[in-house]
């Protein structure tokens, strides 16, 4: 039988301290708990990536985990991508410059996405970046526009690699 | 659809999970990665009473490269595969084979265990398994059996774990560093399921004869089998365009499969006839696209 179970997490550099139903997805814990709603649910079962979030740096599908999984994790939601609230961070910039959206419901799970690549790999070429898009579905874009925008934010994230000395 | 009503609970030992299996009789589903289950659970296909959750059960997650072969702890991810470096040249095949599993955010995330105990039959994991011989450990509350890949997969989705048992690791036999190898996959997707593919792999004597060969395949709709009938009639030649072709053709025909929505029987035949004939042109190092000598 569901039940509350205590969890601790940091959301976004905020430490969070709630009870999460044992039967909760974290995305709904994200968006109906948190009211983060920029993390969207597209297939809820792990097809489309629309709610990709970063967990411990790693991207992750968070309709495919349960809320208290994430006890003690930390989480990156799109709304964490930003230097400050109201500001874009370097991918954002570039899928405005890029048109990389039209509907934008699939944008917040690319966005996460593409930010735990690049965070890991740089030095990502186009191949490799197509590649790790087919986890995410985009019916309006053709892609295009995205790899465009993801190909000119990489260069911010070569900066901030050689300037921290870690990937 | 949101999940069943169902409680969570997260066991620190081995012991503890197995307790707690026993304790509800049936009614208890271990979840690690849960890259599986979670669909399995919003589709309403299963409704455990509770989860328990395995997923940060300490040293379940630790490639071990012995003499006697890999192990894998059932925690290991995908992405933990594929960060390996050791891995690639102890056992090529499965570095090779895990690239085509799933998608980015799926492959941070599950488990080998998880898609052994799930034994989808188009998953990569239990075909390798299949096709190495592999013996998988497995916990249960009269302690640790070691069950062979054969008596494990039982067919689509049914493996004989029992309700209150786990897995704990997969043992790959040793691989020879001159081992030939092959692994050819076909989805229209890229991280789709595999509507078929190959693992091949098979070792030279001294005359550059084939020894043991094993010829695995995803396509037939129960589970990935090894072709023995192929494995036979390669055994002992040498490896030549004409052998595999003939291989290829002896596959297409040997393999069982069934008109589905995905494609008609007789073209899926011929794709895992295709891929046989690719794994094996690759373990030889023959280039089919180049005009016969």
């Amino acid at each position: 039988m569901s039940e509350k179970i205590d969890i601790t997490l940091t959301v976004n550099g905020e430490r969070r301290e709630l009870a999460a139903d044992s039967r909760m997805t974290l995305v709904d814990f994200l968006r109906d708990e948190l009211k983060l709603t920029g993390t969207h649910i597209g297939c809820e079962h792990g097809v489309c990536g629309a709610c990709t979030i970063l967990v411990n740096g790693e991207a992750v599908r968070s309709c495919l985990m349960l809320a208290p999984q994430a006890d003690g994790t930390s989480i990156v939601t799109v709304e964490g991508l930003g230097p400050a609230a109201g500001e874009l961070g370097p991918l954002q910039r570039a899928f405005r410059k890029h048109h990389a959206l039209q509907c934008g419901f699939c944008t917040p799970g690319i966005l996460t996405t593409a930010h735990a690549l690049l965070t890991q790999e740089p030095d990502a070429d186009a191949d490799r970046i197509r590649d790790v898009l087919s986890g995410n579905i985009c019916r309006c874009t053709g892609y295009l526009p995205i790899l465009q925008a993801i190909l000119e934010a990489r260069d911010s994230y070569r900066e901030r690699s050689h300037a921290t000395g870690s990937p | 659809m949101k999940l069943p009503d169902l409680g969570y609970i997260r066991p620190k030992t081995v012991k503890e999970a197995i307790d707690i299996l026993v304790a509800h009789d049936g009614e208890a589903k271990l979840i690690a990665g849960g890259q599986s289950l979670m669909p399995m659970l919003a589709f309403r296909l299963l409704a455990p009473r509770i989860l328990v959750d395995v997923s940060r059960l300490p040293g379940l997650n630790r490639i071990d490269i012995t003499p006697d072969g890999v192990r894998l702890g059932a925690l290991t991810t995908w992405r933990d595969i594929e960060r390996h470096a050791g891995l690639k040249t102890a056992h090529p095949l499965l570095a090779a084979a895990i690239a085509h599993v799933a998608h980015y955010q799926i492959r941070n995330r599950g488990t080998v265990g998880g898609s052994l105990a799930h034994c989808d039959p188009a998953s990569e994991f239990p075909a390798l398994v299949t096709t190495c011989d592999a013996a998988v450990v497995v916990c249960g509350p009269g302690g640790e059996r070691i069950v062979k890949a054969a008596d494990f997969i039982l067919g689509a989705m049914t493996t004989s774990l029992e309700p209150d048992e786990m897995i704990t690791e997969i043992r790959f036999p040793a691989w020879p560093a001159s081992r030939r190898w092959g692994f050819e996959e076909f989805s229209r997707r890229r991280g789709d399921f595999a509507m078929a593919a190959a693992a091949v792999f098979y070792d030279l004597d001294a005359s550059g004869r084939m020894v043991d060969p094993h010829i695995g395949i995803i396509g037939e709709a129960d589970r990935a089998i090894r072709l023995t009938a192929v494995e036979e009639f390669l055994a002992g030649r040498t490896i030549d365009r004409q052998t595999i072709a003939t291989a290829r053709t002896m596959g297409a025909q040997a393999a069982e499969t069934s008109d589905d929505i995905h494609t008609p029987a007789q073209y899926r035949k011929a794709l895992i006839g295709t891929m046989i004939e690719r794994a094996l042109a690759a373990a030889a190092g023959i280039n089919l696209a180049a005009a016969a000598a």
